[in-house]
């Protein structure tokens, strides 16, 4: 940096400028690595998949038939179980968590928030085959006993819920994956309700608001870009999540409306298929699932980011 | 001197170990201007937001004494505080419309609370209220757009409309010109001027000139006791205690 170059006091300036000058290149190298290696990755997943690619076209985002044998592969009910099984996850999480987060920072006594907070983030360090392991020898079988059943019984007159109760299924993805992101939202969004200005609630509370009138008139909505940032940072947790929904999913490649029926997702087959991916165009297939895995959770962190940026930066935040 | 509105009987404020307000007891007249002077720290902010209960938000401030809304005992039993700050509006320092609102639900945004909204009667408070602080012809063809893109000046006068605009009885001004320019200051003497035909006004202010400009009474806070309180014209012309007249004439403070 040139300020660096003229502030040095003569004498051992020499020193000091290599110093900074190697201090600088190496933080670089550093910084670039981190870029050089996404792209790398991009690039070898793109090659890797090529096969795949020219033999299938978009057709490969369309058809449903996967035969490693006759080699055909199609990505649509990985795709369609990665995308459904995170939307209702996070359109379950997302009021449980913006509950559990203006509970801590507005409802609750301050030294109770400051408490239940770190706890909160501590449960997104909990490794997921963990969930997984519950989701499998305790929630399935609870799922398959006491709620499919019911559901089944009084809901069955929906496609949603129709067929046998088997446990292992979307629904317990859905539930799994929930459990997952709930940790996730809930402290990025008490971030964000924490950046609410005091001025706001206080003009709201002088209007004659009571303390809910005050959290839906001044605090949820001044965070309101915030919040939509932190649930889409959950969708991308949600749609890469592997090893519990894995577990807990049924993996069967097959689009049915029904919650209650086993389904796959894209994580999922690669975890499951890539040992066995002798031939080819079956590994290039895999390839181009994790490349459009890859390129979703980019997209969704990208405009998951910006949201929260436009609210955390500084001024006038939730005029956004 | 007319009804009085609110009645202070010896009001003690404490934050924490902090003794803010002493022991205070005064009158404010119903239809009037009360400023409220004083040095920085004396304490008039919070005696200020005692009277329509924003202390309820700090869990370490303590108030006692009586604080009397015409009869009511604003910290009696069984009052809801809510009521009384329906009763209280209040105007604050910085301007703070709602961001994520436009000019015209910010307007209703209290009225809302209170009632079931009838559109045809949201547009006509909308229209009276704007009216009322002089903003309705500088923004009456952009209602639906964002509060913030009016000028502070402007932004006050929106927080003073949505404030009226809940029919309060006292409207408290915690220095609701000190963040304005010159002229923007000047609407809102002009405006607090007009507006004392239909509330009580109790104004906290820095500025002596605007406290003699404005108001009818005046009171003197020092170091949280209440040194001298009268019509303005005699405490800015003959106080009675020195304290008052080396304020108003500028040796401290």
């Amino acid at each position: 940096m040139p300020a660096t170059q003229t502030t040095a006091p003569p004498g051992p300036a020499d020193k000091r400028i290599s110093g900074d000058l190697i201090f600088r290149l190496v933080t670089t190298v550093f910084a670039f690595s981190i870029l050089i290696i996404l792209a790398l990755m991009l690039a070898e997943m793109t090659s890797e998949s090529l096969p795949a690619i020219r033999q299938f076209g978009r057709k490969f985002l369309t058809s449903s038939e996967w035969d490693a044998v006759q080699g055909n592969f199609g990505a649509l009910p990985y795709l369609y179980g990665s995308v459904i099984s995170s939307v209702l996850a996070l359109a379950l999480a997302t009021p449980l968590s913006i509950g559990a987060a203006i509970f801590i920072t507005e409802i609750c006594p301050k030294k109770v928030g400051t408490w239940i907070a770190p706890l909160v983030e501590l449960l997104a360090a909990i490794p997921s085959v963990i969930y997984g392991l519950w989701g499998v020898l305790v929630m399935a079988p609870w799922l398959q006993s006491t709620v499919q059943p019911f559901l089944i019984e009084h809901f069955g007159f929906l496609p949603f819920f129709q067929g046998a109760p088997y446990g292992v299924s979307m629904l317990a993805a859905v539930f799994i994956l929930m459990i997952m992101v709930v940790p996730i939202i809930t402290s990025i969004t008490r971030e964000v309700l924490l950046t609410v200005p005091l001025s706001q609630k206080e003009a709201a509370i002088a209007l004659g608001a009571t303390h809910w009138e005050t959290i839906r008139m001044a605090v949820l909505p001044y965070g309101r870009s915030g919040i939509l940032g932190a649930a889409i940072l959950g969708l991308g947790r949600a749609v890469g999540e592997t090893m519990a929904v894995t577990m807990v999913i049924g993996n069967s490649p097959q689009i049915s409306l029904s919650l209650m029926s086993p389904a796959y997702t894209m994580p999922s087959v690669i975890a499951n298929e890539f040992a066995e991916a002798t031939s080819k165009l079956h590994s290039a297939a895999l390839m181009e699932i994790g490349l459009i895995l890859l390129l979703v959770t980019l997209v969704i962190n990208a405009l998951a980011r910006l949201l929260i940026w436009s609210v955390t930066r500084s001024a006038g935040g939730g005029a956004a | 001197m007319n009804n009085i509105k609110v009645h202070l009987d010896n009001l003690n404020i404490h934050f924490g170990k902090t003794h803010a307000v002493k022991d205070i007891s005064m009158d404010f007249p119903e239809n009037s201007v009360t400023a409220i002077i004083g040095p920085s720290g004396c304490g008039k902010s919070t005696m200020l937001r005692s009277l329509n209960r924003m202390h309820d938000l700090v869990p370490s401030a303590r108030v006692s004494g009586k604080v009397l809304l015409d009869s009511d005992d604003v910290y009696g039993r069984g009052i809801d505080p809510v009521a009384i700050r329906r009763r209280v509006g209040m105007v604050f320092q910085k301007p703070n419309p709602f961001p994520a609102m436009s000019i015209y639900d910010n307007v209703v945004a209290g009225y809302k609370l209170n009632s079931r909204m009838v559109r045809s009667e949201a547009d006509e408070i909308v229209e009276s209220c704007l009216k009322r602080v002089a903003l309705w012809d500088e923004v009456k063809d952009r209602l639906k757009a964002n509060a913030m893109t009016l000028s502070g000046g402007q932004q006050q006068r929106l927080c003073i409309a949505r404030t009226i605009a809940v029919k309060p009885e006292v409207i408290l001004m915690d220095e609701p010109a000190s963040a304005l320019d010159p002229i923007s200051t000047l609407k809102i003497e002009e405006l607090i001027e007009e507006l004392k035909e239909r509330y009580t006004i109790i104004i906290v202010t820095h500025n002596m000139q605007q406290a003699a400009r404005v108001s009818d009474y005046t009171a003197f806070l020092y170091m949280g006791d209440l040194i001298e309180c009268g019509e303005t014209k005699k405490i800015f012309t003959t106080p009675e205690q020195k304290q008052t007249e080396d304020y108003i004439t500028g040796r401290f403070g």
